[in-house]
């Protein structure tokens, strides 16, 4: 072994050990710096544990399809975490009929206007048309994003990018935002921020607010099944 | 905790089942999610149901756990963004100014509806 140090790394870089470690040390370490400096929005888990990893495979010269062979553990929870947004919706149903009507409105304009304004605003920033197609599923959460981007033909790993940049975009901006114009009602702020910006958004909620977390939670699991039956329409009507 | 973990897991694969099969538009985890509120919603109804993970906050506990750490979730999608490099050299600055504005407008649009339905709707029911 020590007459070649570089074939352990050979031998880790290619395992999924290493990989699956990587992701959750770095996570760990930016959930505590977020933690640490009291949940400050620009201090997003997600945001900086993206860079630091992508840096890290960069400068060690390794493939995403390598990195994915340890991370696709973490990857592959999406789906059961968004079979157990059952439970907060189950505890919290007596909250949710009582605002059930406001909700659905919501509901409807909220994932309208999210792929609306992203059709209409990457053609007219003249991205191409593999681009456009791949951002109109943005808002949901990435599972199900990555899904619509294929029914679509469109690029599904760039899909998943757009998805994590919305999230973290969203994290980021809402509280400030629904500070600065005063909104006060956590159901009303919880839901927006889960229809724009899905899980990564609804995190956030959690983190301010129970009740807003909650809400979040409804609204990306409702825009979810909503925007899987919008997009192919929208698409249809307002893309060339 | 296996068990709890098995319902989640089943709940989600009879809905990738029922999605494909009938070739619905909607996505297997979001009927998996229909799937076990209706489980829990039937449990309170039916006291057979309520064994195994369906007591005692098993499979409660279990979402709960997942939920906790729904953001690390993300980072391996996140991290593909190196595979996106070149893309992103040519239109990298658009992309980001679109989803940004987008985002901003989505948030703006939904917590307004949110707001005004509900202020309409307790008006109408503070009024005779």
């Amino acid at each position: 072994m020590s007459d070649n140090p570089f074939s352990l790394w050979v031998y880790l870089s290619q395992s999924p050990l290493l990989w699956l470690t990587v992701t959750l040390l770095t996570y760990a370490v930016a959930d505590a710096v977020s933690q640490a400096t009291h949940r400050n929005p620009l201090a997003n888990p997600v945001l900086h544990s993206m860079w630091i990893i992508g840096a890290f495979l960069l400068l060690t010269g390794t493939s995403y399809t390598t990195y994915f062979g340890g991370a696709q553990f973490v990857h592959f929870l999406l789906g059961p975490a968004t079979v157990a947004l059952a439970v907060p919706l189950y505890e919290n149903r007596k909250q949710v009929t009582a605002a059930i009507l406001p909700m659905l409105a919501a509901l409807l304009v909220g994932s309208v206007t999210a792929i609306v304004s992203v059709l209409l605003l990457a053609q007219a920033a003249g991205l191409p048309r593999a681009v456009v197609l791949s951002l109109a599923p943005k808002s949901v959460t990435a599972g199900v994003a990555m899904g619509i981007s294929e029914s679509l033909h469109a690029d599904p790993s760039l899909t998943a990018v757009a998805v994590v940049l919305t999230g973290i975009m969203g994290a980021v901006i809402v509280t400030p935002l629904m500070n600065r114009i005063g909104i006060t009602d956590f159901r009303a702020r919880g839901f927006a921020v889960g229809i724009a910006a899905h899980g990564i958004g609804t995190a956030r909620a959690f983190q301010v607010d129970a009740v807003a977390g909650v809400f979040a939670g409804i609204a990306m699991s409702l825009n979810a099944l909503v925007t899987s039956l919008l997009v192919p329409l929208v698409v249809t009507l307002l893309v060339r | 905790m296996i068990a709890s973990l098995s319902l989640i897991l089943l709940c989600q694969l009879v809905g990738e089942v029922i999605a494909r099969g009938l070739f619905l538009p909607m996505p297997g985890p979001v009927l998996g999610l229909l799937l076990l509120l209706l489980l829990l919603l039937l449990r309170d109804r039916f006291a057979v149901l309520a064994r195994g993970p369906l007591q005692g906050d098993g499979v409660e506990n279990a979402s709960r756990g997942l939920l906790a750490n729904l953001s690390l979730l993300f980072v391996p999608a996140g991290v593909g963004v190196v595979q996106k490099l070149d893309l992103i050299a040519v239109h990298g600055i658009a992309i980001v100014a679109v989803l940004a504005i987008s985002v901003l407008v989505t948030l703006l649009m939904t917590v307004g509806t949110f707001l005004v339905v509900s202020r309409l709707l307790s008006r109408r029911r503070s009024a005779p």
